[in-house]
């Protein structure tokens, strides 16, 4: 099939952005996107050009190192799937796809299509654990937790931090991923201990890193290439207030009502 | 070379507490003045990491993607194993430890394996606690499946992505050191030269992938967990980033490479659909536990898998070995599929694949069960091959998945160079000649968690390695070297592309290292990575620049590795004159056409050392002794 590919192409941060369009002749309807891309990376490296880089390393959707906008849509448009998984015959002959990378303040742009994803680390480094250092641990059988906990624990903790959910918000919202960590931790006897201060330290964090507010849109979960729960957001707002309630000292440094508040420059 | 393995005198399964006792520990208050520098943040160098950062020492850990949580571990599915015999079933560290050496026919050294089985215990202990979300039975305890050639259920799993999960906890772990400010995490970034000073591993050169700036790390000691160089095939089941690089410098700095020959490829696969084709995708062989394996009888059958009826279906793992059926391990399940398609009875456009079909567990359990056990396999086989595998059998067929082979260590996980330590599948430590299902994990993690934090202490303390900062001229010239090497890169401007030269090193690997091998076929691969080796460096076009992101560029550095390590790896399998594991050398096998080990002679880890560009490596060998498991044929007929 024949396909244009409209992509952004910056050098750097600082460098100026631009659409550049390029037109492919022979796409087989059984690759993937990104191996689309590398067909037309090869064309251009014989031809001495640049090549388009964009993220990737597992192209099994599991590492979440892949993800661009597809026309407007983080990971196309088939649920459920990252931009490695997603198979061209999904496609039409003749159509025209728009690449993009995520536009967030809070993901600075690297080179093309690829951002800088950072700030979701800086998320979980405010708590998004367990601490429990190596070692002294009970028998793993020791604590029971039954099947249902087991399983919502396991949704939640199935995001891959792929960041399509902030590319998709409005909002810029990085809710749905932060809601991830603390419900699978959250839902967990192990988790118990922290659970309040860590709702509150990691939506601190969130906050700090200039994520917008969430109003629950939904963009995220239509997007969520591991269809990721809304119930997680519920769960983040909860512990968050829970938490912000109970923990009146020090770490609520950056206290803003979860649902209900936008981006600082309006 | 003398290769001292360092293994503790007495009895097997005293051997690491005895050895706990006689290593020395750092005082606590000191440990804060160590710097350690850890290379990989998968499950190996995540766990590494995080419990030396817990311990107080200061670590730099390095990877190449944009965050520690990437790495290839994330990838892994089926599980891990633990000798915790939760089910009853007759499980003990014995079993673990005897199945493991018999699964890696009798190649590998019993105390690691020892080791290794022992710690399997505390590891799922250890990521329960971290709130690893485990498969559990209704009544709240761990749910256990059986996995890949074992006849008890000891394999823990957190659905399809188990790897994922154990992953996360480990990174998990790694950011609360980095919060508590004990690690300093250095994300893209790429180590491109080990520092070897005074015969001692002293630091790293590493390249900033954003800046393309080039800086020198100094530390106490190195530890490199940057993973397998199963890629050096092109087509594997690895993620695209994963590489030798980081092992390849190492060796060419002194440290042995061992037993390179020793591949794993993996029976169920994605069957390669066209030229395009950047990676395989690996399905879970859990799915071997209830899909069943066949052709069709005849030759060159071409109706559709639901005309053919059973009595014209040849289930051969089943009919070849009665005892194990579809959970032979899996060097044998490989064989055996390229065999019948080598007869002409393969499945699929190309001829290349076997059905594994699912409908007799879907009448047996329901779909509804079967969903719930690999549902999301199942989904990616459908997303990928736009077949539904609850109706139609899935096609399979084997593609490079992992290596057994890696830096040569001894039971410290030292390598030959003083200060240098490897962990996780880049060494060659524990699965012999072929790893059995779900025991990557566990390497993994034994070797991060709960050896390296003891060994590494030890060495400090015995070494006293002296103050030392970068301005060392040894230091300062690796540093010009990693430089010179990426400028001569750029500056070739030839005609090909980094993928071509890759894509053409792997094809001949594959055809003539791969699923089996003979002299004639590895001597001729050697002279073709030569030749290819030599024209990489003549006619690479690598676009761009070095002092900005460049992928192009990135690729070109671990391709030159991969071509010469590819060379070693065929030299290493015409050296070995034996079928044994993964290695199935076509000259040595048995009259029925299973492998043929050869103890008498080749019962040795086959080390090799650097020597040089033009000049051939050189072989070392440490002997194999086997005291408690004792070499018979593996047979699972
Ligand atoms: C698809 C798949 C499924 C699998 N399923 C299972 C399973 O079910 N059970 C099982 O036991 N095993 C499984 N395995 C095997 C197992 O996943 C791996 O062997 C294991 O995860 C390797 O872990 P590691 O920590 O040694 O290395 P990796 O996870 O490969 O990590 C390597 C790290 O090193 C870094 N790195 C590499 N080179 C450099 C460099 N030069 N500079 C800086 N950083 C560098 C990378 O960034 C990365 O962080 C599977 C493997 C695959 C491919
Ligand atoms: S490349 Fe790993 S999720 Fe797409």
């Amino acid at each position: 099939m024949k396909l244009t590919l409209t992509i952004w192409r910056q050098r750097d941060r600082a460098a100026k952005g631009r659409f550049v369009s390029y037109r492919l002749d022979d796409v087989n309807p059984e690759m993937s996107m990104l191996e689309c891309l590398d067909v037309l990376n090869e064309n251009l490296s014989e031809r001495g050009e640049e090549p388009v880089a964009f993220e990737h390393d597992c192209r099994e959707g599991i590492c979440g190192s892949c993800g661009f906008m597809i026309s407007g849509i983080a990971h196309g448009p088939l649920p459920a799937t990252t931009v490695c998984q997603l198979t061209m015959r999904h496609f039409k002959d003749g159509d025209e796809l728009v690449l993009e990378p995520w536009r967030s303040k809070s993901f600075p742009l690297v080179k093309d299509l690829i951002v800088d994803r950072r700030s979701l680390d800086r998320i979980v480094q405010a708590g998004g654990y367990v601490s429990v250092s190596t070692g002294n641990t009970p028998d793993g059988n020791a604590l029971p937790i039954g099947k249902d906990i087991a399983d919502r624990a396991m949704d939640a903790a199935a995001c891959i931090g792929c960041g399509a959910c902030v590319a998709a918000c409005p909002n810029g919202s990085a809710a749905l991923f932060t809601g991830a960590k603390i419900a699978h931790l959250g839902l967990l006897p192990q988790g118990q201990p922290e659970r309040d201060e860590r709702a509150v330290r990691m939506v601190a964090q969130m906050n700090a890193e200039g994520f917008g507010g969430c109003t629950n849109i939904g963009e995220c979960v239509a997007v969520c290439p591991k269809q990721i729960s809304p119930e997680v957001l519920a769960r983040m707002n909860l512990d968050y207030l829970v938490g912000s309630w109970k923990h009146r000292h020090g770490t609520v440094t950056a206290i803003s009502p979860i649902i209900g508040w936008g981006p600082d420059e309006t | 070379m003398r290769l001292d393995a360092k293994i503790p005198a007495g009895p097997i399964d005293q051997a690491w507490d005895t050895a706990r006792f006689e290593m020395k520990l750092v005082n606590p208050a000191n440990k804060r003045r160590h710097t350690l520098i850890v290379v990989g943040s998968g499950l190996a160098g995540a766990s590494a990491a995080a419990t030396l950062g817990e311990l107080g020492y200061n670590v730099f850990c390095f990877c190449f993607q944009d965050s520690p949580r990437r790495a290839h571990s994330i990838a892994a599915q089926g599980g891990i194993n633990a000798a915790k015999n939760y089910q009853n079933d007759g499980d003990s560290i014995y079993r673990l430890f005897y199945d493991t050496v018999k699964g890696g026919d009798f190649r590998s050294r019993e105390a690691n394996v020892y080791r290794l089985a022992q710690n399997s215990v505390r590891i799922i202990d250890q990521c329960v606690a971290q709130g690893v979300p485990f498969a559990r039975e209704y009544g709240g305890s761990l749910e256990n499946r059986s996995f890949g050639g074992a006849q008890v259920s000891r394999t823990f799993y957190a659905r399809g992505q188990t790897g994922q999960q154990l992953l996360l906890g480990a990174y998990q772990a790694l950011e609360r050191q980095v919060d508590a400010g004990q690690v300093k995490m250095f994300p893209r970034t790429e180590m491109l030269d080990l520092i070897v000073i005074d015969g001692r591993a002293r630091g790293i050169v590493a390249r900033n992938l954003v800046t393309g700036r080039l800086t020198i790390h100094i530390a106490d000691a190195v530890i490199l967990a940057s993973g397998g160089y199963g890629n050096v095939y092109y087509l594997s089941t690895n993620a695209k980033g994963s590489n030798a690089t980081a092992i390849w410098r190492a060796h060419k700095r002194g440290a042995l490479f061992a037993n390179p020959c020793f591949t794993q490829i993996h029976p169920t696969c994605i069957p390669v659909s066209g030229d395009y084709q950047s990676k395989l995708t690996l399905m879970s062989e859990s799915l071997r536990n209830d899909g069943r394996i066949w052709v069709p009888k005849r030759k060159g059958d071409g109706r559709s898998p639901d005309q053919i009826p059973e009595e014209e279906r040849d289930y051969y793992l089943e009919r070849r070995y009665p005892s194990f059926g579809n959970l032979v391990p899996r060097d044998v399940a490989s064989r055996n599929a390229k065999a019948v398609c080598d007869e002409g009875r393969g499945v699929g456009t190309t001829g290349l694949g076997v059905y594994l079909d699912l409908a007799e567990a879907i009448t047996r359990l329901g779909v509804g069960t079967i969903r719930e056990r690999y549902g999301n396999l199942l989904d990616m086989y459908q997303r990928i091959t736009d077949e539904d595998p609850y109706k139609v059998p899935m096609r399979i067929y084997p593609a490079i998945h992992y290596t057994m082979g890696g830096l040569w260590v001894d039971y410290h996980l030292q390598s030959t160079i003083p200060g240098l330590f490897v962990l996780g599948e880049a060494n060659f430590s524990d699965h012999g000649a072929n790893r059995l299902g779900a025991s990557a994990l566990m390497q993994g993690l034994s070797d991060g968690y709960f050896i390296i934090p003891y060994t590494v202490g030890n060495y400090l303390t015995t070494e006293k390695p002296m103050k030392l900062d970068e301005s060392h001229p040894e230091a300062q010239a690796a540093l010009k070297g990693a430089g010179q090497r990426l400028k001569r890169l750029l500056e070739i401007k030839g005609k090909r592309t980094v993928d071509s030269f890759h894509r053409e090193l792997g094809k001949i690997m594959w055809n003539d290292c791969g699923m089996s091998r003979n002299a004639t076929g590895l001597n001729n691969a050697i002279g073709q990575i030569c030749a290819l080796r030599e024209e990489f460096w003549q006619n690479v076009t690598i676009p761009g620049s070095g002092d900005d992101l460049n992928q192009s560029l990135e690729r070109a550095g671990r391709v030159a590795d991969f071509l010469e390590l590819g060379e070693l790896i065929c030299i290493d399998a015409l050296e070995r004159n034996e079928s044994c594991g993964g290695h199935f050398r076509e000259e040595y096998q048995t009259t029925d056409g299973e492998a043929q080990r050869n103890d008498e002679n080749y019962s040795y880890v086959a080390a090799w050392s650097y020597t040089g560009a033009d000049s051939r490596p050189e072989l070392n060998r440490e002997p194999l002794a086997f005291a408690y498991a004792h070499p018979s044929q593996r047979s699972y007929k």
